[in-house]
């Protein structure tokens, strides 16, 4: 395989703003532990269209989130959110409902990378749990907080290595832009 | 400077010196694809501009989660998958060889020091066979298809070292739910899970893959066991390979390390709805079962079933439950038979199925119903996991699933 040492992306400005969160979203409270078969059941895996998985999203575990989510509603979750299987169906499904957000204490490591693969931020917030469901809750990322129901809380930076990835809005499209993959070193 | 195996690895890979917390693109041994992750994986390699995989011969397909094909859509997602394979020269091991991970080891397609993806959180059990190997999601894996590499933050590493003899009717999976239990649902996360200690060196195969596979339930970007006599005796056959040293430094930095000693351990039941949650199977004995699915890639080899086979003994499965056994892949499949296992099982009162996922995926058959009990050889009881969100999975070794099946309630393997 060849390796070569140039990495041909274009490295834009980091700048996320609210974009992702309506004006009038929501908050959808999840507790610890939420694992992808939460998220979406292994009945549902045939399916890989986002808006099709979306009808399926939580189903038997919240039923209501399916026909209630409106675009621009944000999740909640606890610790280790989106634990269990790699099926990248989970971050498809929110995707589907058009929720692009995703704030969780602490999240497992496949859902993570999926999620920013795919086009949904996980933003980590230590005080998640004291956001409520149904609160109203905006983003600033540049800044670094969060506001849910008039307070500030803060979040962490996504580690910088993918930012590269966020900024090209995905995956898909950082890879479009990739002639050759970039050197095997640190 | 000292290094953990993982850092061994990746280090040996990358042509330079790296270490936990680093984050590299490393080139990758293999990358194995299935009937649920593969067909995105695929969809996703096209829309990144992919015309050829990186290398076809270090590419693993095959279908395990919804054979034979339960559904039309089902049966579409393999088409799709056949049609790519033609494509790109790919062997596809279709759906005749088992469960992914277990085909994956057996075909000898993971040796040590090698870093291989699937599509799959529990990739992480080729671990067992010395290689860096962890699960991904599909549109990484349609990257890791293209280019044939993936980025990875090296991982620091949680040194797990076990001695003590295991009692009767006592293994592998009463360990890892007794360590999951201690490292919790999400204690491991971005870390490699080591396991080492004299208790290790004398585990089969088998067993090291039973450890290595549940990693991931505590978070773990790996399970591994450094490669050993035990290790190139098993890869003898299926790689040609010459042995060679790879283990930890003794005086590597790890992030954690705990220790394990499992002369006193008893049989372990993981309770409803996580897998931290393991107990002494005396908590819940008598826990009435519906269902008792002995199989997956965490406990469907030959040596699981011999196992359950001998905790039967001559008596029969209760009317009570329903009892599912699948051989992990054909290659243990044939072993149970030939053994006269299957026989032993049906006319005790079991389903035997061919070799696929069967009831761990919550899919494709063996499903529970609102209000039913599984218990479950397998390596997840979230609520849902095995059919409706209203029913239970409880998790345990084969030998305890054994001893269950035949009393239809759950029952310690060691007074049956």
């Amino acid at each position: 395989m060849t390796m070569t040492a140039k990495k041909t992306v274009p490295v834009r400005k980091i700048i996320i703003t609210e974009g992702p969160v309506a004006k009038n979203a929501r908050v959808w409270k999840f507790g610890d532990n939420i694992d992808t078969d939460a998220i979406i059941p292994g009945r549902f895996l045939t399916i890989n269209n986002p808006d099709e998985l979306a009808k399926h999203a939580f189903e038997g575990t919240r039923d209501e989130f399916a026909k209630k989510v409106q675009q621009g509603d944000v999740i909640v979750g606890g610790r280790n959110f989106g634990c269990g299987s790699s099926r990248e169906h989970a971050p498809l499904a929110l995707m589907g409902a058009g929720v692009k957000v995703v704030i969780a204490r602490s999240f497992a490591r496949i859902f993570f990378r999926n999620s920013i693969n795919v086009g949904v931020l996980p933003v980590v917030c230590p005080d998640a749990d004291k956001i409520a469901d149904g609160a109203k809750i905006g983003l600033n990322i540049r800044e670094g907080f969060l506001e849910a129901d008039g307070k500030k809380y803060a979040i962490e930076p996504v580690p910088a290595f993918m930012q590269g990835i966020i900024d090209a809005g995905g995956l898909v499209e950082y890879a479009k832009n990739l002639t050759e993959i970039p050197q095997c070193t640190r | 400077m000292t290094a953990t195996i993982v850092e061994k690895i990746f280090s040996k890979k990358c042509g330079s010196d790296v270490r936990a917390g680093d984050v590299v693109m490393a080139p990758l041994d293999g990358a194995m694809i299935h009937d649920i992750t593969g067909p995105l994986a695929i969809q996703k390699f096209y829309e990144m501009g992919g015309r050829k995989v990186f290398d076809p011969k270090r590419i693993i397909m095959l279908f395990d989660h919804q054979i034979p094909a339960d559904s039309i859509e089902a049966a579409s997602n393999h088409v799709y998958m056949r049609k790519f394979a033609l494509e790109q020269d790919i062997h596809n091991y279709d759906i005749n060889e088992g469960v992914c991970h277990q085909v994956t080891i057996e075909k000898g397609r993971a040796a040590p020091g090698e870093i291989v993806v699937g599509a799959d959180s529990h990739t992480c059990m080729y671990g067992a066979a010395g290689a860096f190997a962890t699960g991904i999601g599909s549109t990484d894996m349609g990257f890791a298809l293209k280019f044939g590499a993936l980025y990875f933050k090296v991982p620091e590493t949680i040194r797990a070292e076990v001695s003590g003899k295991f009692q009767k009717r006592v293994g592998a999976k009463d360990l890892i739910l007794s360590i999951a239990a201690d490292i919790g649902a999400d204690g491991a996360t971005y870390k490699a899970i080591e396991f080492t200690g004299k208790t290790i060196r004398k585990l089969d195969m088998a067993g090291r893959m039973t450890l290595c596979n549940m990693a991931i339930e505590m978070g773990g970007k790996a399970g591994i066991v450094a490669p050993d006599k035990v290790t190139w005796e098993y890869m003898k056959s299926r790689r040609k390979m010459k042995p060679f040293e790879l283990d930890s430094d003794k005086d590597a930095t790890f992030a954690e390390r705990r220790t394990y000693h499992v002369s006193d351990l008893e049989p372990q039941v993981a309770v409803p709805h996580n897998v931290d949650t393991g107990v002494p199977v005396g908590k819940v004995a008598g826990t009435h079962v519906d269902q008792v699915f002995i199989g997956s890639c965490t406990n469907g080899r030959f040596e699981d079933l011999v196992e359950a086979a001998e905790v039967l003994g001559k008596q029969k499965f209760s009317p009570k439950c329903r009892v599912i056994i699948i051989p992990a892949s054909r290659d243990e499949y044939l072993k149970t038979l030939k053994a006269g296992l299957v026989e032993k099982f049906v006319k005790a009162g079991a389903l035997v199925e061919a070799p696929c996922c069967g009831p761990c995926m919550g899919g494709a058959f063996g499903l529970i119903a609102p209000g039913e009990i599984s218990l479950s050889t397998s390596n997840r009881n979230f609520k849902g996991r095995q059919g409706s969100t209203e029913g239970k999975v409880y998790l345990c070794s084969p030998a305890t699933a054994a001893a269950s099946a035949i009393m239809g309630e759950i029952t310690d393997p060691r007074v049956v």
